[in-house]
């Protein structure tokens, strides 16, 4: 397979001011992830602490295998919103015993780990995770139930992670439940809807109505041990499958668990060499221009991601706004589709159709790096077919059966959102880089049009049309849309599964790559390939 | 008469050794092995091998009706007893001639002569050899103590009380006056009656610190009898040779020319045939008295043959088949210098106590000058019953310091894994001044203490924890069975570093490592290690199927160095320029069920239990004896530390342990 050649002059100022607005970028999310970790903060972590249990990072440290890698999700969920970044749970996918699984930990330390409706988003999407790449789910729980001030968006579609508990458990992906606190009401579901469960001695509590409760409905003086303790559960109720005297105990239980499911995953095993980039990952941060404005070579990208910098490209002087062609990461043959210049034409479309089409064709899993305007408009692409042929895309994205990972590089504005497989057409795992943009066009554009759409009907019904107050107006919604295009805005809503460094893309393409291998990877079949 | 088939009457590295040699001259070879030396590599090495079923060398080795059975059953036509065991056994020499076998060694006759101390005393003053003044009191009769007081004064004090029939320093006692010499006459005479079934003693003259010198000497059936220069032995622990070496650096031309004069007068007068070694004792104004006669090959051999070039086994079996010495024996001449360190399972500082268990790693890197002569390979076990030498190992050079140097590079580098050895002693002595200045004798042990030999090992703990947890990473991703290309450990929101814990010398240790952006960040102890590199783990599985192995390429503050680090289980063995570390790894997750029981008591060392004193239920009070295991003939009793109920006993009498096997659960009395 070809090797790429970079060409990136590292002493440019171009290259120096791209690295530095990365950096900015890069510290920022640093500081909300160091946030997140930092939970309920440090008088509540000590309190827990001091109660001699484990936080929720320590414990899911302990679970998952010694030096195994693992990703974080929805590190920034709720973030800008009145709720703690990280929405109080931890997500992750994690090697358990040599079984990459879906972790999900309650953070107890953040108003005693209750859920609010991003910590709901952020739960049920990491279920949603586990269900399309068939992962087992290991619940690690301590959770004072709903924050009930927000009960209204909460109650109705919480039911979910119960349904999906079983609904996973119907399609033979393991569910297990690590009990290390409170699990009442609502909350005491999830061990009883999982496939195991563990409890812990003297913190499990699963109870459907804890004393003050029972004692109001049916007068009975009841205490916690015998409503809905470790012992009681393992002993008599026999919700317990498992007895465990501490959290280590705990955890030591749930790996041996996840040991005995003799794990096979469905997918093809790494086939190809998985040797580096020829080039420093870290050059990324120079060659990604900052402004979404200015294009950048995606194959500079690629040269700095793919094993052993190998790309073979598919159709290289056709639809030259988009680069199409074949790489493996971390062994895994994938095939990329990376924006080039920005806007996508029929060309551009029409190609991405047949190459979804040939990946399917391959079980080859999907990459889209995303650095999009949309498609083009004008008159000549009008006429020409831009819709039907970004119809062709979008309808070769939608059904494509094989894994799609999408990161968003630096813009993801317009259909070429959809185009790209955006988080509308279920990839199975997306993710940003820290400067990028999404909206639905850039700021700048869409007050414009705005503004231009406020004068034309001001014109058409004959009022005056106030320039100045035009203007405030224009350069309000430019600054909202601004933030809202922001990537840590577009991740707290859980709309991507994650803001990260660009340096991290290999570590992270690999890990998503070989969780979709989990599952079976096949391709969509039925007609051939059409030429467009 | 020539010699086709040879059956090895012993084992270990005396079999191999004289296997090796047997092969180089088309002769096959039968080993015979008891049942804990069935893995051992000299079974294999021999051409045949024959089974002696037990393990106590009462029931196998020192059997001398099986070993003629065995000589009997694969056709063997002559007999090596190496060394010890029957080695100085007439009786067996006559049997072996009975049975039609070629007795690789002197005649009954002379074995029967040197046997008794006495009587070789006696021979050889009249051969003129030089012996100590001295007195014998017979087995029969108990010593008048006015007589005993008379001949000891004769004598002059200190005076030597020892053992006609013994060895190894039993039944031996060191009397500074007169009004001690009944009772050590009595007593010594109890201790050998008991061990060597005689309880002849004589009393000689005690020299202070003198030297241990002897003289190799051989005798052909033709009744030449030559030597082959002397060696000195005088680098003893409890009456045994550790460190030996040849030519003696106390020994001048004109010394060696009387000690060799004597040492064939010796051989000489009793018509000595075969490979034997005259020692004596040589004080300090330079004069020599006769101590005896060993009738077999030396274990220290081989600096003889180093410095003369010669192989004394091919000797030994030239001369059993009749053939005369050759003229490089009656011409010897000798050149350089070699020293030899006997490398023990033992354990130094509990006062040289025999040490048994599984022998992971038994590495001695091959280098000039350098010979090993091992009885063990790695992968072996070193049990209970037998001597506990590992391998001797000899140094060459042109000179003493360049023979000093080889061995001790070599056994200081050497990878010695499952079993503690007492390789720092050694390496202690070698580098020790007086021992390089020559200036040794008998009392050398007694003058330098092993605390002060053994080095106190230079600051690995922090080096060597770092290089182990590193090396437990690699094996882990090595192993990893999915995500095994991802960088170690990555995270996309780091929140804590790797830790393992670890026992270190008896003292818990903590581990954490972190591979980020900004290269590896360590900690031990909670202390940082600062600028560490780690350029590469290299997985290094020794030939057999021994324990993983990596080569830890680590830069630590600028210093890089290749560490070792070899895992059996749990425990990881270290080895790098800064010394050798033994680390058990501790239960990420303990499990609650499996933790030791309080109030277990465990074995100190491997052995025999002898004795059980108590029974389950029985109530005991503080001190009270509960077992006694035996170990290398010393009883170990096994206390009771507290008043308490015995609940669980879990051995019987006979019954083989393992240092640190549970003996007995006492259980503690509520208190009322």
């Amino acid at each position: 397979m070809p090797v790429l050649r970079s060409v990136v002059d590292t002493a440019s100022g171009a290259y120096l001011a791209n690295r530095a607005g990365q950096l900015a970028a890069i510290a920022a999310l640093n500081e909300q992830l160091e946030l997140a970790r930092a939970g309920g903060g440090a008088k509540y972590a000590q309190r827990h602490r001091d109660r001699g249990r484990l936080l929720a990072r320590e414990r899911l440290e302990l679970l998952v295998d010694r030096d195994s890698p693992l990703l974080e999700l929805s590190s920034l969920a709720a973030w800008g919103t009145e709720f703690a970044v990280g929405a109080s749970i931890v997500t992750c996918v994690g090697v358990v015993s040599g079984v990459e699984c879906v972790l999900i930990a309650h953070d107890p330390t953040v108003r005693g780990g209750s859920m609010n409706p991003y910590t709901l988003r952020k739960n049920l999407r990491a279920l949603e995770i586990a269900r399309r790449n068939r992962l087992p789910v290991i619940n690690l729980v301590e959770s004072g139930g709903a924050d009930l001030p927000t009960q209204s968006d909460l109650f109705v579609p919480a039911g979910r992670i119960f349904h999906d508990l079983t609904e996973l458990s119907a399609l033979g992906i393991p569910t297990i439940a690590l009990v290390f606190g409170n699990s009442t009401a609502g909350g005491a579901y999830v061990p009883g809807m999982c496939d195991y469960s563990v409890l812990v001695d003297g913190q499990a509590k699963v109870f459907l109505g804890g004393p003050p409760l029972v004692k109001m409905a049916t007068g009975e003086e009841a205490d916690d041990e015998a409503l809905g303790g470790a012992d009681m559960h393992s002993r008599v109720s026999g919700l317990a499958d498992h007895f465990a005297t501490d959290e280590l105990d705990c955890i030591r239980i749930g790996r041996q668990i996840v040991a005995e499911l003799h794990w096979h995953k469905l997918g093809p095993a790494p086939s190809e060499p998985a040797d580096p980039p020829l080039y420093d990952p870290d050059e990324l941060l120079g060659i990604v221009s900052v402004d979404f404005r200015v294009p950048f070579d995606p194959r500079e990208v690629l040269a700095r991601v793919v094993d052993g910098s190998r790309f073979g490209e598919y159709k290289p002087r056709y639809g030259t706004s988009l680069v199409t062609g074949w790489a493996s990461v971390h062994g895994y043959p994938v095939g990329v589709l990376a924006n080039a210049r920005g806007v996508l034409f029929s060309e551009e479309a029409k190609k991405a159709s047949e190459f979804i089409l040939l990946a399917n064709q391959s079980d080859t899993p999907l990459i889209f790096l995303q650095n999009t305007t949309g498609y083009m408009v004008g008159t000549q692409y009008e006429q020409g077919g831009i819709i039907k042929d970004g119809a062709k895309m979008i309808n070769a994205v939608t059904n494509s059966a094989v894994p799609h990972i999408t990161v968003n590089m630096a813009a993801s504005f317009g259909a070429g959102n959809y185009g790209m497989s955006g988080r509308a057409y279920d990839p199975r795992f997306m993710f940003a880089w820290a400067n990028a943009k999404l909206a639905v066009m850039g700021a700048a554009q869409l007050a414009g049009v705005m503004s231009i759409v406020g004068r034309q009907s001001a014109e058409a019904t004959g009022r005056h049309f106030d320039a100045e107050a035009n203007e405030k107006r224009r350069a309000q919604i430019e600054g909202q849309i601004e933030r809202e295009s922001d990537a840590f805005f577009v991740s707290a809503r859980l709309y991507d599964d994650g803001v990260i460094d660009p340096r991290d893309t290999r570590s992270v393409l690999g890990m998503t790559l070989s969780a979709a291998h989990s599952g079976p990877v096949e391709g969509r079949r039925g007609f051939g390939v059409f030429r467009m | 008469m020539t010699i086709s088939k040879l059956l090895i009457a012993n084992r270990g590295e005396i079999a191999s050794r004289i296997i090796r040699t047997a092969r180089a001259m088309d002769i096959t070879t039968v080993a015979v092995f008891s049942d804990p030396d069935a893995g051992l590599p000299f079974v294999l090495e021999a051409d045949e091998a024959v089974r002696l079923p037990g393990s106590a060398p009462g029931e196998t080795y020192l059997r001398a009706e099986a070993l003629i059975a065995a000589a009997a059953a694969t056709g063997a036509d002559a007999v090596h007893p190496g060394y010890g065991f029957l080695s100085e056994n007439a009786g067996f020499a006559r049997a072996a001639a009975a049975a039609g076998l070629t007795f690789v060694g002197p005649s009954p006759e002379a074995i029967e002569a040197m046997g008794s101390k006495t009587a070789a005393k006696e021979l050889m003053a009249a051969a003129g050899v030089p012996v100590l003044p001295g007195a014998v009191f017979d087995d029969g009769t108990e010593p008048d103590p006015a007589e005993l007081r008379k001949a000891a004064e004769e004598i002059g004090f200190p005076v030597l009380v020892k053992a006609a029939y013994g060895g190894g320093g039993r039944g031996m006692r060191i009397v500074p006056g007169p009004d001690e010499i009944a009772g050590a006459v009595a007593s010594a005479r109890r201790e050998a009656a008991s061990a060597f079934g005689n309880g002849t003693v004589f009393l000689e003259r005690f020299v202070e610190s003198p030297r241990h010198i002897e003289v190799q000497i051989l005798g052909d059936q033709a009744g030449t009898v030559v030597h082959l220069f002397e060696r000195e032995c005088s680098i003893q622990r409890r009456y045994q040779k550790i460190i030996e070496e040849a030519p003696s650096p106390a020994v001048s031309e004109d010394l060696r020319a009387r000690l060799c004069r004597a040492a064939v007068a010796a051989g000489q007068a009793i018509g000595y045939v075969g490979a034997g070694t005259v020692e004596f004792v040589l004080d300090a104004s330079g004069r020599f008295y006769f101590l005896e006669v060993n009738t077999r090959l030396q274990v220290e051999h081989p600096v003889t043959e180093l410095i003369t070039g010669l192989d004394l086994v091919r000797l030994q079996l030239e001369i059993a088949a009749g053939q005369p010495l050759p003229p490089q024996v009656t011409g010897a001449a000798f050149t350089g210098h070699a020293i030899e360190a006997r490398l023990y399972a033992e354990d130094v500082p509990a006062g040289y106590l025999p040490v048994s268990g599984d022998l992971h790693t038994l590495e001695i890197d091959s280098s000039n000058g350098l010979r090993v002569d091992a009885g063990f390979a790695s992968g072996t076990r070193v049990s209970t019953f037998y001597d506990s030498m590992l391998a001797k190992v000899i140094g060459y050079g042109p000179t003493r310091d360049d023979a000093r140097r080889t061995l001790a590079a070599a056994l200081s580098r050497a990878r010695l894994h499952g079993v503690v050895t007492n390789r720092d002693l050694l390496v202690g002595i070698l580098r020790e001044p007086e021992f390089a200045a020559g200036a040794i004798d008998t009392g050398y042990l007694a003058r330098h203490q092993p605390e002060e030999l053994c080095p106190p090992s230079l600051d690995a703990g922090p080096v060597h924890l770092l290089a182990v947890a590193l090396a437990g990473q690699a094996l882990r991703r090595g192993e990893a069975p999915v995500l095994a290309t991802l960088p170690s450990g990555w995270r996309n929101n780091p929140s804590a570093p790797q830790r393992v814990n670890y026992q270190l010398d008896g003292r818990p240790a903590e581990v954490s490592y972190r591979f980020g952006r900004d290269g590896l960040q360590a900690e031990v102890d909670g202390a940082e290690v600062g600028d560490v590199v780690l350029h590469g783990t290299r997985p290094a599985r020794p030939a057999h199927d021994g324990p993983a192995r990596m080569l830890v390429d680590l830069e630590i503050g600028g210093v890089r160095r290749l560490i070792w680090v070899t895992q059996a289980g749990r425990t990881f063995y270290v080895d790098s320029v800064l010394g050798h570390s033994v680390l058990a790894e501790a239960d990420r997750f303990p499990d609650p069920a499996a933790a030791a029981q309080a109030g277990s008591l465990l074995a100190p060392m491997p052995g025999t239990v002898v004795r059980v004193e108590a029974a389950v239920g029985d109530h005991v009070e503080a001190g009270a004896v509960i077992l006694a295991i035996e170990a290398m003939k010393m009883e170990h009793a096994i206390y009771a530390p507290a008043p308490g109920i015995v609940t669980e006993l879990p051995i019987s009498v006979g019954a083989q342990v393992d240092s640190g096997s549970v003996l007995a659960v006492l259980e503690e009395e509520p208190r009322d």
